[in-house]
């Protein structure tokens, strides 16, 4: 019995030492941190992404706090989320545009014309050092999903041997951008939702032997369209994103593209779906 | 009358104008696009596969002949069983059947029946089996994955989990003759009692290591016993693998001639046995030299117990020993040490499968450190590498 | 000089296909003219070279029709005469359309006005180096390097050694083995050439000893030249510069480093014939020899082929194919490059087009490496292509970078002996692609 006691009074005083030395030293080495930081932490989605150029959402938290950044900076924080932010800290909410992603290549295997049986590692950047990679277009998608892995959201899909972006679960942070070996993805607002999908600078006869829907640069929609709208680039068109009117659904009904490489965001997806139930 | 002699007019034919021949232009739509080197190396998995196991054939008819039937029918169900738990892995895990078609199931199932004793019961084979594949092999990702050697993580598993089965070792069908002479080498000394009288078939014996490991602790001045396993005669009928142990470990000859057709083939880094055996040599030499009661000499290590299949077909294994030279000396040099610490100081009689075992373990580390100094380094003064 | 053995260096395969007695006892034969050449504009490394002509013009053989566009660049020439009927894009040798100057021959095949001939062995070295570059010589083994520029190391270098490669270890090539052949004078007096340009009396050329006739031509006629010829053992990769140096030399080139910086300069055969013409006879470089061969050609030969010529011609000049073949590569096997198309044309440096059958080729996958060890044997440049590899995979590039994974030669000798058939010199070219986009950063 006395042995017991003695244990637990033993226990006891060494609980109460420890604690006493570890209060102490909470109080002694006590580091000072802005306590705002934590608050705007847990306002952020805490995605940690990357994509407003920080290395997490605490250090992104740290730049807003700091006046580097506004609280619209982050590309996936909701509108609420923002706005929370700029009232708990008391700015301004600032003004980035939203942006989302788009590959601009229309050519999965069935537009493609020439195909060459590759042979290697399944992976974008590693084909296209193979002499420019297996398809036909020495500019387009390779559709082997080095941007998809790259995407922390899977916002990517490969749909036939072409990279799509789903624009619903694309928040804009650009991890893809830098994995196409061909560039093919730019950040474009979110508004925009006519894409011309080909960026290929060739030839418009040498595109069409290899590719059927590749832009020949008839300029047919930059007549249908309004000053600014497009910008016409060497054998290629694009959209203008900078417009002050930026292009919507509406010119489908001034032309048609005669190559179908003028789309709206819905329809391109319509069609690649409609892939994905074709092949086996 | 006169016969009107038709004359044949020869009507001029013209000689067949021999089209020209056509030449055959490449349309250049079937082209397969790869990186360079376009041509291979006439070697692939399947065919080093098959080329140990054609160096282990010495080995495995030595055990058949030494231990009969029973023998054949070990190794019949370890390789059937291995075979089955890779078909069965790679249909669960959804993988192609490439590893049983490249004969990687069938060696490790030949390897594990090299280490088991020729008296084991057939489901002690398929537990082999499946500890080797699966938990040798597989939860590490399959072929070329696998940190340590599959056959011998299944025996040292078996050995802990199932002692008496793996330890009941078969005198071989020529131990029959004069039973006192080899009674005192061979029987376990409970054994030797009941030897008169007694088929020899029923009686499990001994093998030269375990007499060693058994007397030492029982006798203080062991050197008597010592001689009995360890003089001329014993060495000669070691050297042919008339003695017990494993059905793979006994034959010195066919070992080593299954080594040296490895080497010829260049299948095996030569370092791995030969500093293996080596320092198991040196080590016990001058152990045995010093103090001559606590070990046996040199040669009675070399020739008895599982060194010679450890060190030429198990320590061997590409997968899971080093990838350079100078790593393949370390490695050896490093499982002779940890063997004859075993044997001589250890618990168990034989060292081997766990010597080998922990310097798997070891074989990234050794890989790392001991790699060759690239190309141009001995020139510079700083350790920078080529900049892009 | 060594005949027995031959030197060599550390590491390096033996392939067992050789494929050189498919072509090896060709002679070399002259093209004949096409109608049309499509000269591909970039044809060296560095800067491109500035067009000068437009469509329409007419142009004689050897005219100058793009000048050098800086210091590391070189100037074009004509390969035949008659008139540019366009500019336009072609498929190029690395698989992305190129900028070409289409040229339809008059079928005069006339020479413009050549440079007047030098007396070298009095001229001023700076002299040679400025005709070299006027003729728009390059290293015509592959690599497509200035002459000139590699002939003026910088200030702090000093280059006491010359040696051309005539080690010619690709499998299936001849080019080289007929030119030192046919031409052994052009190619000792380039040699000498090149040796009076670089101030060196030490001039090599190193041959492997499985062409021991072109060894005994050059041999008879070597010491009226000065240079020096060296036998080496049958291995690939013995042509790579800093192997070649290690063999001959003993010098080890440090890592990161140039041959100049071992006191070396290395220059293939065809670029020392090159030399010898544009120096002694004025002429530009127009066209080089080319081994057309493979099993699938009916007549594997060695053609003196101009620039500009698409590779389906050079493959109608070998009689065509007797089937389908299944890759088409131009270079060797070891390190040449696959095309998609079969209009590419010649370049400078394309020293072979070879066709491999269907059955030939063999298929990369991505499976485990089984860690035999064999590409560790293999890397001529000691290093583990095993452990880099699996870095690489597993998208590990700064542990890559870290085990020297720049220092690589991108040779082949790794995937030639893997067992597994891994695709590693893929691995590797894309390692070296990101880790130069990280550091660029």
């Amino acid at each position: 019995m006395e042995v017991f006691i003695a244990a637990v009074i033993a226990m006891a005083v060494i609980g109460i030492l420890l604690g006493a030395v570890i209060g102490i030293a909470a109080k002694l080495f006590k580091v000072e941190v802005d306590p705002r930081i934590d608050l705007v932490t847990e306002l952020l989605p805490g995605a940690n992404c990357g994509g407003c150029g920080k290395a997490g959402c605490a250090d992104f938290a740290r730049s807003v706090i700091s006046g580097e950044n506004p609280p619209s900076k982050c590309p996936v924080a909701s509108q609420e989320q923002v706005s929370a932010i700029a009232k708990a800290l008391g700015i301004e909410v600032g003004d980035a545009v939203k942006k989302v992603a788009v590959v601009f290549c229309g050519g999965d295997h069935n537009q493609e014309k020439v195909q060459v049986l590759y042979n290697g590692v399944n992976d974008c950047v590693s084909a296209s050092l193979i002499a420019g990679g297996p398809k036909g277009c020495s500019y387009g998608c390779l559709g082997m999903g080095s941007c998809a892995r790259a995407c922390p959201f899977n916002a990517i899909e490969i749909v036939n041997g072409l990279a799509v972006v789903h624009p619903d679960l694309c928040v804009g942070c650009g991890a893809c951008v830098d994995t196409c070996p061909r560039d093919l993805i730019k950040l474009v607002p979110q508004d925009a939702k006519v894409h011309i999908y080909c960026s290929s600078p060739e030839k418009g006869a040498a595109k069409m032997k290899v590719c059927s829907v590749p832009c020949i640069a008839c300029r047919k929609c930059v007549k249908a369209g309004e000053e600014g709208q497009f910008t016409v680039d060497g054998f290629s068109v694009s959209v203008n994103y900078d417009a002050e009117k930026l292009v919507d659904t509406s010119i489908f009904e001034n032309v048609k593209c005669p190559t179908g490489c003028l789309l709206s965001e819905a329809e391109h997806l319509k069609i690649e779906k409609a892939q994905t139930s074709e092949v086996a | 009358m006169s016969e009107e002699v038709k004359q044949e007019v020869p009507v001029a034919v013209e000689a067949e104008a021999k089209p020209k021949a056509e030449m055959l232009l490449p349309k250049g739509d079937e082209l397969v696009l790869s990186s360079s080197p376009h041509i291979h190396a006439d070697e692939d998995v399947q065919k080093i596969m098959v080329k140990v196991i054609i160096a282990l054939m010495p080995a495995l008819f030595a055990g058949m002949l030494l231990f009969g039937n029973a023998a054949i029918m070990v190794i019949l169900y370890c390789v059937a069983f291995s075979v089955a738990a890779e078909m069965i892995w790679c249909k669960i895990a959804g993988k192609p059947l490439d590893t049983v078609k490249d004969f990687s199931a069938v060696l490790t199932g030949l390897l594990l029946a090299m280490n088991l004793s020729a008296g084991v019961p057939w489901w002690l084979c398929l537990i082999g089996a499946f500890l080797a594949i699966w938990l040798g092999k597989q939860v590490f990702g399959g072929l070329g994955h696998n940190p340590f050697n599959p056959a011998l993580v299944a025996r040292v598993a078996l050995l802990i989990a199932l002692p008496k089965y793996m330890t009941s070792w078969v005198p071989t069908k020529f131990m029959n003759g004069n039973v006192g002479s080899y009674a005192q080498r061979f029987f376990t000394p409970e054994a030797w009692n009941n030897v008169l009288g007694e088929q020899l078939d029923g009686i499990t014996c001994a093998t030269p290591l375990g007499v060693v490991s058994t007397t030492e602790k029982v006798l203080q001045n062991a050197q008597g016993v010592f001689a009995n396993v360890a003089n001329p005669e014993a060495y000669q009928q070691y050297f042919l693998g008339n003695m017990g142990g494993c059905l793979g470990e006994t034959s010195a000859v066919a070992l080593l001639l299954g080594g040296i057709i490895l080497i010829l083939f260049k299948l095996i880094k030569w370092q791995v046995p030969v500093f293996y055996v080596a320092t198991v040599a040196i080590f016990t030499a001058i152990i045995n030299y010093f103090f001559p009661g606590v070990t046996p000499p040199a040669l009675f290590h070399i020739l008895t117990g599982g060194l010679l299949l450890g060190a030429i077909f198990m320590a061997t294994d590409m997968v899971t020993s080093p990838m350079t030279k100078k790593g393949a000396v370390i490695f050896g040099m490093g499982c002779g040490v940890i063997t004859c610490v075993i044997r001589i100081w250890g618990n168990y009689p034989e060292g081997v499968s766990f010597a080998i075992l922990f310097m798997n373990a070891l074989v990234p580390l050794i890989d790392r450190f001991a790699s060759k100094k690239p190309f141009g380094y001995n020139v510079r003064d700083d350790k920078e590498g080529a900049k892009a | 000089m060594s005949k027995s053995k031959g030197l060599t260096f550390k590491g390096g395969i033996h392939p067992s296909k050789d494929g050189k007695a498919l072509s090896s006892s060709a002679a070399i034969q002259d093209a004949p003219l096409l109608k049309e050449y499509q000269l591909i504009i970039q044809q060296n490394i560095g800067a491109p070279p500035k067009l000068l002509v437009a469509k329409g013009d007419e142009v004689k053989k050897g005219q100058l029709i793009a000048e050098a566009g800086g210091f590391v660049s070189v100037p074009l020439h004509s390969p035949t005469s008659g008139k540019i009927s366009k500019i336009d894009s072609i498929p190029g040798p690395m698989g992305i359309p190129v900028q070409a100057v289409v040229i339809a021959a008059d079928g005069e095949d006339q020479w413009g006005e050549l440079m007047e001939s030098m007396d070298w062995k009095a001229a001023e070295p700076q002299a040679i180096k400025d005709r070299v570059r006027d003729a728009g010589v390059v290293g015509m083994g592959g690599a497509a390097f200035p002459t000139h520029v590699k002939l003026s190391p910088p200030p702090g270098k000093e280059i006491d050694c010359l040696i051309l490669n005539g080690a010619e270890c690709e499998p299936y090539l001849t080019a080289d083995h007929r030119l030192m052949m046919e031409y052994p004078e052009k190619v000792l007096e380039g040699a000498a050439i090149l040796g009076k340009a670089l101030g060196v009396t030490d001039v090599y050329i190193g041959v492997e000893v499985n062409k021991m006739d072109a060894i005994d031509t050059l041999l008879a006629k070597a010491d009226d030249y000065g240079v020096k010829i060296v036998g080496l053992q049958v291995k690939y990769p013995q042509g790579a510069e800093k192997h070649l140096i290690s063999a001959i030399t003993k010098r080890e080139v440090p890592t990161g480093g140039l041959p100049m910086d071992v006191g070396c300069v290395v220059q293939n055969v065809g670029s020392a014939a090159a030399v010898a013409d544009a120096v002694v006879e004025g002429k530009p470089l127009i066209d080089r020899i080319t081994t057309v061969t493979g099993e699938p050609v009916k007549n594997p030969s060695n053609w003196r082929l101009k620039l500009g010529t698409p590779v389906i011609e050079a493959i109608k000049f070998a009689g065509g194919v007797v089937c389908e073949p299944g890759k088409v590569i131009l270079g060797g096997p070891m390190m040449g490059f696959a095309q998609k198309s079969l209009l590419v044309t010649v370049t400078k440096n394309t020293s072979g087009i070879l066709l491999m059958k269907k059955d030939e080729i063999t298929q990369y996958q991505s499976v485990a490496c089984i860690r035999c060890g064999r590409c560790v044997d293999a890397c001529p440049m000691n290093l583990q292509p095993g452990s880099l590899s699996a870095a690489i995979e597993s998208e590990k590039f700064d542990l890559a970078a870290k085990n020297n994974i720049m220092d690589c030669v991108e040779c082949g000798s790794c995937a030639y002996v893997c067992p597994s058939n891994r695709p590693l010199v893929q691995h590797f070219r894309r390692a070296k692609a990101e880790i130069r986009k990280i550091t660029k950063k």
